[in-house]
């Protein structure tokens, strides 16, 4: 289907065409790190332009008018719906160990985190 | 004469009346299995052992007795892989059955096999998955849609009976508009998540994806109701899902989003609506236009609404309890960072940048409360939609399904595959799928039937009352190129 079929996007066309520049500059570099994600150059290039791409497009929602809006959960009187604080079942120590990449001594082993 | 092509409903009166032997059936499928799956690649794996040992057991007295099922590929079941389509995942082994698999194991179903997905099911084609797309089985150039696109399409080249799928933004819906058959999204907090992969914990919901209306009724009615390990699902104890089937919807006012139906969609989807919207008046409902006003800021409030949840629930994939771990690193970071960097494709990564990013410091604001507050104002729409109307009928998808690798670079233009189903997922409603009628190369169309939170009785009556009025839902694909 054309791109220009979707009159819900008015501005996809701009974005693809690059006629518009993005309005928003992401480091991804440093959001990759904040997400403990390991990136190749090249990942970081393209996640970059496409996620200006979406942040600029996500930009249309300030158009809305969202002063008088009461969140679900922040209603008055809302109530939280909680359970019993009562143990059940779970699984055993070697069924929870069963898919660790390493174990030993009934325990997960991780790498160092302390020097 | 195979049992594959049969429905729940079929087989229940065949099973109970001992026309057919559970183990037949089962070999019935692995033998349509095996002839077919090469091509379409709708499971990650079978176990055909399990299965056909369950069958002999099979107490078919019980209300899916002997009924094989498949199992969406991110659904714990005890004792299987559960890998969400996600090298991040491969050799884990699910130690625990989700709350789903309980009932329908209680319920006497036999769990077939675990179908393929997009990774975590962040994706609208199925493509995103580490072990191969899944075909169309109407043209197998073609995308199947997603993320359930493994359970559609399995249903749809009758290599299963019914199948469980998930939704967040339409990942049971479009892939069955997409496959021709019937796909049902819970009302939020209908169905637990226990034991669900979690992706957008707002907005996930597990439901049937089905040959017929009345077999989507059945499951949900197995799989539907209170669980004290998901505090989301509703305790009101579910009703009879199927009580109304079969009875008439003259008189009942169903909603036309005027939003939804301008110039834009595929002229062979809008001219299947018109004929759609033609054929619910001559049952004797009145079509109504409605606005849904808010419905051009759906996308954008859903990707990141979802992202951001997205972003903190696949935190937990961080190679230490469970799932790959990368090898020979030399710190506790790098071992994150290449343990994901590794295990996840492209479209799970851009994902959680973007969900990362809107929830950073200095950002929640203007993105992710800014989102959540417009996803207010969408319920709204539909709450105040509702006064005039008991359910809402549009397109499930603007277009058929498209060809594969059409959309894979343009993460833009493939969310938006899922413009008309979205919504539903942030106003927290049910709806329905329902193939409504073909294109001229053969590619099955979906009708959408929106309901009010709780209301699924009623997507379901209206549902029924048009495909037990048309035969679209009659037609086998042939399973080759179109």
């Amino acid at each position: 289907m054309e791109k220009s079929a979707f009159p819900f996007l008015p501005e996809t066309d701009a974005f693809r065409y690059g006629y518009s520049v993005p309005t928003v500059a992401i480091d991804v570099a440093y959001v990759a790190g904040l997400a403990r994600l390991r990136l190749s150059p090249e990942e970081i290039e393209t996640f970059g332009n496409q996620l200006e791409q979406v942040l600029a497009y996500v930009k249309k929602l300030e158009e809305v008018d969202v002063q008088d809006v009461v969140l679900v959960g922040e209603e008055k009187g809302f109530q939280n719906r909680l359970r019993p604080d009562r143990a059940l079942p779970e699984l055993s120590t070697n069924e929870a160990l069963e898919n660790a990449p390493q174990r030993g001594s009934g325990l997960f082993l991780v790498p160092r985190i302390l020097e | 004469m195979s049992f594959a092509f049969s429905t729940i409903q079929e087989l229940r009166k065949q099973l109970l009346a001992k026309e057919v032997h559970p183990k037949e059936l089962v070999e019935s499928l692995l033998d349509r299995i095996s002839s077919v799956d090469s091509r379409i690649k709708a499971y990650n794996y079978l176990h055909p052992e399990r299965a056909l040992e369950a069958a002999e057991k099979a107490d078919v007295s019980l209300p899916l007795g002997g009924v094989p099922i498949a199992v969406k590929d991110l659904i714990s079941v005890r004792g299987e892989p559960c890998t969400c389509s996600s090298r991040l995942l491969e050799g884990y082994i699910a130690p625990y059955d989700a709350t789903v698999i309980e009932r329908l194991r209680g319920a006497g179903a036999i769990l077939l096999g675990r179908t393929n997905m997009d990774e975590f099911a962040m994706g609208s084609s199925t493509e995103n998955s580490a072990w191969g797309v899944t075909r169309n089985p109407w043209d197998l150039s073609r995308v199947p849609g997603g993320s359930s696109g493994g359970s559609a399409a399995a249903v749809a080249a009758h290599e299963a009976i019914a199948a469980l799928g998930s939704d967040t933004g339409g990942s049971i819906r479009q892939p069955a508009a997409f496959c021709g058959c019937v796909g049902l999204k819970p009302t939020y907090g209908r169905v637990s998540r226990y034991g669900l992969t979690a992706f957008a914990s707002s907005l996930d919901q597990i439901g049937p994806l089905t040959k017929t209306v009345a077999d989507a009724a059945l499951l949900l009615e197995i799989i539907a109701g209170e669980d004290s390990r998901d505090n989301t699902c509703e305790p009101e104890p579910a009703p009879s899902f199927s009580a109304k089937l079969g009875e008439e919807i003259r008189g009942m006012t169903l909603g036309v989003p005027k939003e939804y139906f301008v110039s834009g969609i595929d002229p062979e989807v809008e001219a299947a609506m018109q004929k759609a919207i033609a054929h619910l008046e001559g049952l004797g409902a009145t079509l109504r236009e409605i606005s849904l006003p808010h419905t051009s800021y759906s996308i954008a409030t859903y990707y990141l609404v979802a992202t951001a949840e997205a972003s903190a629930n696949l935190a937990r994939f961080d190679g230490m309890r469970y799932g790959r771990r990368a090898p020979g690193c030399d710190d506790l970071l790098e071992t994150y960072g290449r343990t994901r960097d590794e295990g996840f494709g492209r479209e799970v990564k851009r994902r959680i940048l973007l969900g990362t990013y809107s929830l950073s410091s200095g950002y929640y604001d203007a993105y992710y409360l800014r989102a959540q507050k417009v996803r207010m104002r969408i319920r709204e729409d539909f709450l105040t939609a509702f006064r005039d109307c008991q359910a809402i009928v549009t397109p499930t998808s603007p277009m058929p399904a498209f060809r594969l690798g059409e959309r894979t670079e343009d993460p833009l233009q493939m969310y938006l595959a899922d413009i008309f189903t979205i919504a539903v997922n942030l106003a927290g409603l049910c709806a329905i799928s329902v193939p409504c009628g073909f294109t001229q190369s053969g590619l099955p169309i979906g009708l959408q039937i929106i309901g009010p939170m709780w209301k699924e009785e009623t997507v379901l009556q209206v549902g029924y009352a048009y495909e037990q009025s048309t035969n679209w839902h009659t037609r086998r694909p042939s399973l080759g190129q179109g």
